[in-house]
C-alpha cells in the first residue's frame, strides 16, 4: 500500500496533534477533573494512534495505544491524574516527537520501540484500576460488538436504498448475461477516521483488484472530496467471490465494516425503482425487502440469512418495535447532521520554495515596472496621458500583487509559541524554581520564514529569563515579590514590524556583575569599564562566550546563547534590546521587519550617489536653515517642535567629500524606538517601491548598509539602515 | 538594454576565444600526459595572469559600479548582474599595484569560488583561453619579498609567454 502521497499531512497533523496534546495535558495539570479537557487528549491520543496505524508505524501506534488506553482509563474515572502522570506522559510525547522528526527525516519512524515507556504505562493502568479496566474492556468489546451488529443491520437495509440510472442498468444486464457476478457492498469507515477520502480510495483500489466498479453512492468524486460521512455503497461486477471482496475491502485499515450482497437482474431492477427518499421509512423499506425477497430466492447463504433475520425482527417487532426503530434511525439522523457540516478548511498546503519562486518573480515585476516608470519620465515628449494611466494601473497591481504574495506567506507566530509552556513548565521542576509563563498576541502574523528561524532566539530568551532572571523562591519572598515569577511573551505588531517582548520579574542584570565578567575575562579593561554606560554595558552580553551565570547548567549558561540569539535576529533583518532594572526585571525587545523583500522607500541623493531609506524609520523631513544648527557636546543637533534632535551628515557617514556650503539643509528624520535622529541629504528624488537585494557575503562588513536595491535604469542604489545610524 | 548588449558582446567574445583555444589545443593535440586545464589569459599592467576556467561564469564589459562605503579598498562596490547585485573588487589595489585605469578593454570577470557567492575582479583585459597540460606549468617558490607572489599557484608556458596562475582563493578576500 502505497502511503507516501499521504506522509505530509501525515505529519502535518501529528504536529497539530501533538501541540494540542501538549497543551491539553498542561491544562490537565491545572484541573485534573476538567472533562472537556480529558475527552479531548482522548480524541488527540486516538486519532494518532488511528493515523500511525495507517501509515504502517507501528512503533509509534504501540505507544499511542497505550496511551490512549491511560487516558480512556482517566475518562472512565478509574485512574486520578497524578503529577507522575503527567510527568511520564510528557516524556511520551516527546518520543513521539521524536518518532515524527525521524519520519520527516526519512519517512521511517526509527528503531526505539520505548519500552520503559510503555512499561510505566501498563503501570499507570494497572496500579491505577487493577482487574477492573479488564472488565470494562470486556464491556466496551460486548459494546462495540452491538454497534457492529447495529450498523450492520442499517447497511443493509441501506444498501437497498440505492438507486440506479440507465446507463448503470443495462451495464449490470450485460454483466448478469455474461455470467459475471454483482455484488452491492456497503462500506462503514471508523469515525474517528481522519483521512475519510484516502481510506475510501484504499477500499475503492482493493476492490478494483477482483473487478471492476461500476456504481458507487455517493459518485466516485464526491468520495474523493469527502463529501460523505460515514459510509458509502458500491456495486461491483466480478468473477471472484463476494468473500473474497469483502476481506479485501477489509483489510484497509480504519475500516469498521464491509457488508455485501448478490444482486441479480430482478434485484437490479427493483433497485431502479426504488425512491432514494424512502431511506429509512420504516414501512417502505420493509416492503422493500419482501418485493426483494419474493423476486430474489436464489440468493447466497448469507444474504439470506441477513433478510431472514430483517425479516424477524420485522415481525417480531409490531407497534412498540416499529417505533423504537423509527427513534433509532431519527438518533441517527441527528448524529450524522453534526458532522456533515463542513468542518474541513478550504485550503491548500504549498511547498515553501514555490512561495518563494513566486515571490522572487514578483520581485522582478516590480523591478520591470520601474524600469518601465523611468523610462516613460524620460521620454517625455512621447508619453501621453494614455501610457501614464496605464503605468499607474500596472504599478497599483503590482502593489497589492505584492501584498497578496506577502500575505500568503504570513502565519500566525502561534505555531512556534505553543511548545513554550510545556518547555517552562519543565525548566520550573529542573531549576526547581516557580514560575509561571504569560503569554499574549499568538496571534501575530510573521513571514513563515521568520517564524521557522524566530523559535530558537526566544527559546534562548526565555530559558535566560527562567535560569538567570528569576529568582529562587527564597529570596523572591525576601524581596516581597510574589513566589511564584512571572515570565510573559508579548507579540504585537508596530507599524510595518512585528515587536516580540520576553519580559520576566526576576533580578535584572547586575551591571556590575556583568562589567565585572567583562573585565575578568579580558573583555574590556578596567578603564574601558569606568567610562561604559549602563547600555554599553548590557551589550557585552551579546558578546560571544559570555555567561554570567556561576554555574553552567544544562539550561543556560554555556555563554553561547545571547550572541546567537542576536546573530539570529540581525540576519532576519531584526534588531533586540534590552532594558531591565536592577531587582525589578527585564525586557527584552525583538523588532522584525513585517516582510524582508519589498520595501517603500525614500530615495534621495547625496552629492551623486542615489541610497534608499526605508519609509517606515522616517518620520518627517525637514528644510532647515544652518543657522538653526547648533552644537552640543561638539555634536550638531537641531532643535524641532520641542526636542533636541542630533543631526547626521550623511556625506561624513558615507565617505563623501564635503563640497559647497548650502544655507538650507535638507533632513530627513529618522525614528527608532523612542529615538530620532536627523539625516543630512543633499536631494530627494521620491517615494519608491524598492526590491531588496542581499550584497553578497563579502560586502557585510559594512553596518550602516542593509542591502542594495536595483532601480529602474538598472543602476544599483544602497539602501542605508537608519536604526544603525542612530 | 545596454546590459544586454555587453552580455552579446562578451558571449561572442568568449565563444572566439574559446575557439581560438580549441585550435591551438588541436595543434598541441599529440603530446603531453592528457591532463590539461584551461585558463582564461589576462593583462594586469603588462603581466600576464591566468585564471582557471571552471570559476569563472560571466565576463562583461566595466559598467557602472556604485561604491560601497566603509568596506575595504580594494572592494570598488556593486554592479547590477542581469537583476542579481554582485560586488566587485580591484585585484590591482589586492596585490599593490598602481590603482585600475578604465579603458575600452576593461572587463570584470566574474566569479564563482565553491560554497561562496559571486565576486566580480576587475581586470585590464581579457586576452584569451589556453589550455595548459601538467608539464608546463611550473610551481613557483614562495617569495617574501614579492607582495604578488602571493596569489600565484604557479607560472604556465605557452607560446604567448609566461603565464602567472592566479590562485583564486588567495586573491577573493575570505568572506567575512
Amino acid at each position: 500500500m502505497d502511503v507516501s502521497q499521504y506522509l505530509e499531512i501525515f505529519l502535518d497533523e501529528t504536529n497539530e496533534h501533538l501541540q494540542s496534546l501538549n497543551t491539553q495535558i498542561l491544562s490537565l495539570e491545572q484541573e485534573p477533573d476538567n472533562m472537556d479537557t480529558i475527552n479531548e487528549i482522548f480524541r488527540a491520543a486516538h486519532s494518532l494512534k488511528g493515523m500511525a496505524g495507517t501509515m504502517g508505524y507501528k512503533r509509534m501506534q504501540n505507544l499511542t495505544h497505550d496511551m490512549e488506553n491511560v487516558f480512556s482509563e482517566v475518562r472512565n474515572g478509574n485512574i486520578t491524574v497524578k503529577a507522575n502522570m503527567i510527568d511520564i506522559l510528557f516524556q511520551c510525547l516527546d518520543a513521539l516527537e521524536e518518532y515524527n522528526a525521524n519520519i520527516r527525516e526519512s519517512a521511517d519512524e526509527g528503531t526505539n520501540d520505548n519500552e520503559p515507556l510503555i512499561k510505566q504505562l501498563t503501570d499507570i493502568l494497572k496500579g491505577g484500576t487493577g482487574d477492573v479496566s479488564e472488565a470494562d474492556e470486556e464491556e466496551t468489546e460486548t459494546e462495540s460488538e452491538e454497534t457492529v451488529q447495529g450498523a450492520e443491520e442499517d447497511e443493509s437495509k441501506k444498501l437497498l436504498d440505492i438507486t440506479l440510472g440507465e446507463s448503470e442498468m443495462t451495464v449490470l444486464s450485460e454483466a448478469l448475461k455474461q455470467g459475471k457476478q454483482v455484488y452491492g457492498l456497503n462500506v462503514t469507515v471508523q469515525e474517528s477516521c481522519i483521512l475519510k477520502a484516502a481510506r475510501a480510495f484504499l477500499v475503492f483500489k482493493a476492490v478494483e483488484e477482483y473487478g471492476e466498479i461500476i456504481f458507487s453512492d455517493p459518485s466516485a468524486q464526491d468520495i474523493e472530496d469527502e463529501k460523505f460521512e460515514l459510509d458509502f455503497s458500491l456495486i461491483v461486477v466480478t468473477d471472484s467471490a463476494l468473500e473474497t471482496i469483502l476481506s479485501g475491502a477489509k483489510a484497509v485499515s480504519e475500516i469498521e465494516d464491509v457488508t455485501g450482497e448478490v444482486i441479480d437482474l430482478d434485484r437490479a431492477k427493483a433497485l431502479v425503482k426504488i425512491d432514494g427518499e424512502t431511506e429509512k421509512v420504516h414501512k417502505d423499506k420493509k416492503s422493500v425487502q419482501e418485493e426483494t425477497k419474493g423476486k430474489a430466492p436464489a440468493k447466497k447463504e448469507s444474504a439470506k440469512a441477513k433478510a431472514s433475520k430483517a425479516e424477524t425482527n420485522a415481525v417480531a417487532s409490531t407497534g412498540t418495535a416499529v417505533a423504537q426503530q423509527q427513534t433509532a434511525a431519527s438518533a441517527k439522523n441527528e448524529k450524522k447532521a453534526a458532522p456533515s457540516k463542513p468542518v474541513v478548511n478550504r485550503t491548500v498546503r504549498v511547498d515553501i520554495e514555490k512561495l518563494d519562486t513566486l515571490m522572487n518573480l514578483v520581485s522582478e515585476l516590480i523591478i520591470a515596472k520601474n524600469s518601465l516608470v523611468s523610462a516613460s519620465n524620460t521620454t517625455e515628449g512621447k508619453s501621453n496621458a494614455e501610457v501614464n494611466d496605464q503605468i499607474e494601473y500596472l504599478e497599483s497591481v503590482t502593489t497589492s500583487l505584492h501584498e497578496s504574495v506577502m500575505k500568503v506567506r504570513m502565519v500566525p507566530i502561534e505555531s512556534v509559541v505553543t511548545k513554550f509552556p510545556r518547555m517552562i513548565r519543565d525548566l520550573s521542576k529542573k531549576l526547581d524554581k516557580k514560575m509561571e509563563l504569560y503569554m499574549s498576541g499568538e496571534e501575530t502574523e510573521l513571514d513563515r520564514t521568520v517564524v521557522d528561524e524566530i523559535g530558537d532566539p526566544l527559546m534562548h530568551l526565555l530559558r535566560n529569563s527562567a535560569d538567570h532572571g528569576l529568582e529562587s523562591a527564597e529570596v523572591r519572598k525576601e524581596r516581597g515579590k510574589p513566589e511564584v515569577g512571572s515570565i510573559f511573551l508579548d507579540a504585537y505588531q508596530d507599524g510595518n514590524n512585528v515587536v516580540i517582548e520576553v519580559r520576566d520579574d526576576g533580578n535584572g542584570i547586575d551591571t556590575q556583575a556583568v562589567k565585572n565578567k567583562a573585565i575578568e575575562r579580558g573583555v574590556i579593561t578596567p578603564e574601558q569599564a569606568e567610562n561604559m554606560t549602563e547600555k554599553e554595558i548590557i551589550d557585552l552580553l551579546f558578546n560571544a562566550g559570555f555567561s554570567t551565570a556561576k554555574t553552567v547548567s544544562d539550561v543556560s549558561g554555556r555563554g553561547v546563547g545571547l550572541d546567537v540569539v542576536k546573530s539570529k535576529i540581525e540576519s532576519l533583518s531584526g534588531e533586540v534590546e534590552v532594558k531591565s532594572k536592577l531587582g525589578v526585571g527585564s525586557t527584552w525587545i525583538i523588532r522584525l521587519p513585517l516582510t524582508l523583500a519589498i520595501i517603500q522607500a525614500l530615495m534621495v541623493v547625496v552629492k551623486d550617489e542615489k541610497y534608499a531609506i526605508s519609509l517606515d524609520s522616517i518620520q518627517t523631513i525637514e528644510d532647515i536653515s544652518v543657522d538653526e544648527v547648533k552644537l552640543v557636546q561638539n555634536k550638531e543637533v537641531i532643535h524641532l517642535r520641542g526636542s533636541v534632535i542630533p543631526l547626521i551628515r550623511l556625506n561624513e557617514v558615507l565617505d563623501i567629500p564635503e563640497e559647497g556650503n548650502p544655507e538650507n539643509l535638507i533632513v530627513v528624520i529618522v525614528k527608532k524606538g523612542d529615538r530620532l535622529a536627523g539625516l543630512v541629504v543633499d536631494e530627494l528624488i521620491g517615494q519608491q517601491e524598492i526590491v531588496i537585494k542581499s550584497m553578497g557575503k563579502y560586502i557585510s562588513k559594512c553596518k550602516i548598509i542593509s542591502g542594495a536595491t536595483i532601480l529602474g535604469d538598472g543602476e544599483v542604489a544602497l539602501i542605508l539602515d537608519a536604526n544603525s545610524l542612530i | 538594454m545596454d546590459e544586454l548588449k555587453t552580455t552579446d558582446g562578451v558571449t561572442t567574445e568568449m565563444a572566439a576565444a574559446s575557439a581560438a583555444a580549441a585550435s591551438a589545443a588541436a595543434v598541441n593535440g599529440t603530446a603531453g600526459s592528457g591532463i590539461t586545464t584551461q585558463y582564461i589569459v589576462i593583462k594586469l599592467g603588462d603581466e600576464q595572469y591566468g585564471i582557471d576556467i571552471k570559476y569563472i561564469d560571466n565576463i562583461v564589459r566595466m559598467q557602472h559600479i556604485t561604491r560601497v562605503p566603509k568596506v575595504d579598498s580594494y572592494l570598488k562596490g556593486v554592479i547590477n548582474l542581469r537583476g542579481e547585485v554582485v560586488p566587485v573588487m580591484s585585484v590591482r589595489i589586492k596585490m599593490g599595484l598602481p590603482e585600475d585605469e578604465v579603458t575600452k578593454s576593461s572587463r570584470i570577470i566574474i566569479i564563482k569560488l565553491d560554497q561562496q557567492g559571486f565576486i566580480g575582479i576587475i581586470v585590464d583585459e581579457v586576452k584569451e583561453v589556453v589550455t595548459l597540460e601538467m608539464e608546463q606549468v611550473e610551481k613557483v617558490a614562495y617569495d617574501s619579498k614579492d607582495e604578488k607572489g602571493n596569489f600565484i599557484s604557479g607560472v604556465g608556458k605557452c607560446e604567448g609567454g609566461l603565464i602567472s596562475l592566479l590562485d583564486l582563493n588567495l586573491v577573493v578576500p575570505e568572506n567575512s
